[in-house]
């Protein structure tokens, strides 16, 4: 991606280079060739449209050049491809927390394999920041309240600066870190340490028990909240008939303002999480109810429960 | 002073004019004449810039180093947060409106005054008003929320003195609306017979659509502003995510005004270099119509651009390329009026006076803020630069490069107007040539910064960026000097320089057929105008301006 941001950059340069350079020798040779004491007499020229259409079009049509390219570049830069490592960033003043899936938890260094697409999905436990890796182009807020993502695909390896772009306070110019490529053997040997504590998902799996989700989000369809199992990147149905799809952005709104949408089918009775757990815990939530989606092959039992006397609240499609 | 020495040269008693007809402090601080209106408003802003470049200069000697060795983290914020505030809402969006367009937009359309002259002198108490409250935040606590007041960090994080801050501002939008609302009318209602709309110089032009974009846009950082210190002292949680908001909200209202408000502060610029480009080429103006619909198309489409500040702030893609498409319309009329004004020096008769090489400077700083403008509304390079030092040198091209330098270059032509006396040539030009070169060397290397990574609002930074920093200190330090030199020469020519005449440049506009200083109702009998703007055709080629040495030791 750093390569095709250099090359419209450049393209940007050159282009707009070339016409500053021709307005400014024009007025260079009019300065000189116009000046008082060898054309001491000025000839009125009041315009010319056609002139002006061609200095408005011609320039309307460069700049549609530009729109063009930076925006195929843009929507590139917001759609991470599937099947990236997904690693989760909870942003802090003033402080980068980067969690793996595998348990690895590090501040303000992050490990990651060359050729290899990663997602961030990120978070603010305060303020707003902003995700910056100067060296791979790509930047993104990071906001209270909600999930935002970055993604980017590191061709070589070494040791890049990682900034907080987003003045955040105090400290702002001391939230900076570095994004570590290594190799991908050097990087499994890497992984094989400080997953002591179990993948993320594990530790959310523990936390979902420990809170009681399980009283009521029931592997079955006797819960009074809805069975989660497969629920992960479906469409859900809602009580007022729209739908949603279960994604990060839903299940952090599905656990810390329950009210907001609630599943066809069932009550408002699930009490808010706001303020209960941190941004941290709310992640690992959301990575092992991510997992549950992924169970689904392999508890095919719990995927499609037989027709329940009221709705499950799950479209399956 | 100035009295002594017209009643000792001319036995006559002289013509009063409105700097002597009256006397005493009421005469000034209860004038209602747009005039010495407008010279209360120079000293106020000339004030404040001042206060405003004392915060730059600490800016640029924290980052002479990478480490954070001057200042405290919490003081350096505090630095760019008021230099930035001060230098937009106190020095530039009152800059060239509120001094050259209270000075000149009656004189320019044949009018004994603005509209509503008693508004007039009640927005310049207004102005004062909150210059006094900001100037009250930064001795009791200071600000530091960035001159952009992002919530949530500025509505519950941050413990400076956002509230009172956050009002001033409040009260200094009214400032600019009372002043924008007297302009509108006065545009309206009192252009002399004969002055058509397709007769009104550029600067009225650009003016006029200063105003309406202030009378528009205002309100909304009013409103923003409020909230804010509502949020503040009563949690009521507009942005705050715990409680239901949306910080995004704030930024959509923060840029929905301070997108326009560039707009603000570079319109009058380009009204005030069209008027000094056909002067000094006596020229007629190329594309009278292409210039004043390319202010209007400017002012319009203005408005419909603010998100391209939040390209990486968590918007959707889509509405991401509509406002980057939008951004690039509004580029076009820009690059007219860089065109047209080239165009107009063709086949010109080029004086290089002072006022000329700020024009010039104009065109060119302009000109690279702009084009590098286009790269920020291009999407993919955007999300790389935006927060970087990129942006600090894009936008001080525009408003340092662009509107300071159309202002200092407008100074200089009306000077003899305002004051009756002329400038020192021989140092306006050097003054003029080392804030050119001061301003590129502070502010090209930023733009080599940004693109290798150095962010802006950055206390410390990492040592690879030190040399280039260096660079743009030095060039701050030029810059500088280059500012000083005006203020020394313009106090000394009150008093030591040459009489000017009604006329010094054989300009056109009607603000050069009345007497240098301009008698207190700017007009004898209201004109009658009958030909159009910029009819150079009709003055003499020739320039010659009254020398200094003439009248040194009167």
């Amino acid at each position: 991606m750093s390569d095709r941001v250099d090359a419209l950059y450049i393209f940007l340069i050159s282009v707009t280079g070339l016409v500053t350079l021709l307005v400014m020798v024009l007025i260079l040779v009019f300065i000189f060739k116009y000046r008082h004491s060898k054309h001491p007499v000025a000839e009125q020229v009041v315009g010319s449209v056609p002139l002006e259409l061609a200095w408005s079009l011609i320039p309307l049509a460069i700049f549609m050049i530009f729109f063009g390219w930076g925006a195929r570049l843009y929507v590139d830069e917001s759609t991470p491809p599937k099947n990236s490592l997904e690693i989760y960033v909870i942003a802090k003043q003033w402080m980068w927390k980067l969690q793996h899936q595998t348990g690895q938890r590090e501040i303000n260094t992050l490990h990651v394999p060359v050729n290899r697409d990663v997602r961030l999905t990120m978070i603010s436990q305060d303020v707003i920041h902003s995700f910056w890796v100067p060296e791979f182009r790509i930047k993104a807020d990071v906001l209270p309240g909600r999930y935002t993502t970055v993604w980017f695909h590191a061709n070589k390896t070494g040791t890049f600066h990682l900034n907080c772009a987003e003045y955040c306070g105090t400290l702002h110019s001391g939230m900076v870190g570095k994004v570590v490529v290594m190799e991908p053997d050097q990087y499994n040997q890497w992984l094989s340490h400080g997953g002591e504590m179990g993948s993320y998902a594990e530790t959310g799996q523990k936390l979902f028990q420990s809170l009681g989700c399980t009283n009521c989000h029931r592997f079955d369809t006797q819960g009074r909240g809805p069975n989660l199992v497969g629920v992960y990147g479906k469409p859900v149905l809602l009580t007022d008939g729209s739908s949603v799809i279960a994604d990060d952005a839903y299940v952090r709104e599905s656990i810390v303002n329950p009210g907001a949408k609630i599943v066809a089918g069932f009550r408002p009775v699930m009490p808010s999480f706001q303020g209960v757990l941190t941004e941290d815990q709310v992640l690992s939530l959301v990575a092992y109810i991510k997992t549950l989606a992924v169970s689904e092959q392999r508890e095919p039992v719990s995927n499609r429960p037989p027709v329940p006397e009221r709705s499950s609240g799950v479209e399956v499609q | 002073m100035k009295m002594a020495t017209q009643v000792e040269t001319i036995p006559v008693a002289p013509e009063r004019d409105y700097l002597n007809t009256e006397f005493g402090l009421g005469s000034w601080f209860l004038t209602t004449d747009h005039k010495r209106i407008a010279l209360l408003y120079l000293i106020s802003i000339t004030f404040m810039f001042f206060v405003g470049a004392f915060f730059a200069l600490i800016i640029r000697l924290e980052l002479l180093t990478p480490k954070g060795d001057l200042v405290q983290p919490d003081t350096y914020n505090k630095m760019f947060t008021q230099h930035g505030l001060v230098m937009i809402f106190f020095f530039l969006i009152p800059s060239i409106p509120a001094v050259l367009g209270n000075f000149l937009i009656p004189l320019m359309i044949g009018a004994k005054d603005v509209a509503f002259p008693k508004l007039n002198l009640l927005s310049w108490y207004v102005y004062d008003v909150g210059a006094i409250m900001f100037i009250y935040t930064i001795l009791t606590g200071g600000l530091d929320t960035g001159w952009t007041f992002y919530t949530p960090l500025s509505t519950s994080f941050v413990s400076s003195s956002v509230v009172v801050g956050a009002l001033a501002i409040f009260v200094v939008g009214f400032s600019s609306i009372l002043t924008s609302i007297n302009f509108i009318v006065t545009v309206h209602r009192l252009r002399a017979p004969g002055m058509t709309w397709g007769r009104l110089p550029l600067f009225v032009w650009a003016s006029y659509a200063t105003s309406v974009i202030i009378v528009l846009g205002t309100p909304l950082i009013a409103i923003s502003m409020a909230l804010v210190a509502l949020e503040r002292i009563f949690g009521i949680g507009f942005f705050d995510p715990l409680l239901g908001g949306d910080p995004l909200l704030f930024q959509h209202l923060f840029w929905f005004y301070s997108h326009p408000a560039v707009y603000v502060m570079i319109l009058p610029g380009m009204g005030v270099v069209s008027e000094l480009v056909t002067c000094f080429s006596r020229k007629h103006v190329f594309g009278y119509w292409g210039m004043a619909l390319a202010i209007l198309g400017i002012a319009v489409f203005g408005f419909l651009v603010w998100a391209h500040h939040m390209f990486v702030a968590g918007i959707s893609v889509y509405s991401a390329m509509v406002f980057s498409v939008l951004s690039y319309l509004v580029a076009v009329p820009s690059a007219i009026k860089v065109f047209n004004w080239t165009a107009t020096m063709y086949k010109g008769s080029i004086y290089l006076l002072t006022p000329m090489l700020y024009a010039l400077g104009f065109i060119g700083l302009f000109t690279i803020g702009g084009m590098t403008g286009l790269f920020l509304a291009s999407l993919g390079i955007d999300v790389h630069v935006t927060d970087s030092y990129f942006v600090v040198a894009h936008f001080h091209y525009i408003m340092v490069g662009g509107m300071v330098t159309a202002f200092m270059g407008g100074l200089h032509f009306w000077w003899p107007k305002i004051t009756g006396r002329m400038y020192p040539e021989g140092w306006g030009k050097i003054a003029a040539a080392t804030m050119f070169i001061g301003f590129n060397l502070t502010f090209f290397p930023q733009f080599v910064l940004g693109y290798l990574g150095m962010n802006r609002r950055y206390w410390q930074y990492d040592p690879q960026f030190q040399v280039l920093n260096v660079l743009s200190t030095a060039g701050a330090s030029i810059l500088g000097i280059g500012y000083v030199l005006p203020l020394a020469y313009f106090l000394w020519s009150l008093r030591y320089g040459a009489k000017a005449d009604d006329n010094p440049w054989n300009a056109a506009g009607l603000e050069w057929t009345v007497s240098s200083p301009p008698i207190k109702h700017n007009f004898h009998e209201t004109p009658d105008v009958t030909t159009e703007a910029y009819n150079y055709e009709d003055l003499p080629c020739d320039i010659e301006i009254p020398r200094e040495a003439s009248v040194v030791g009167h």
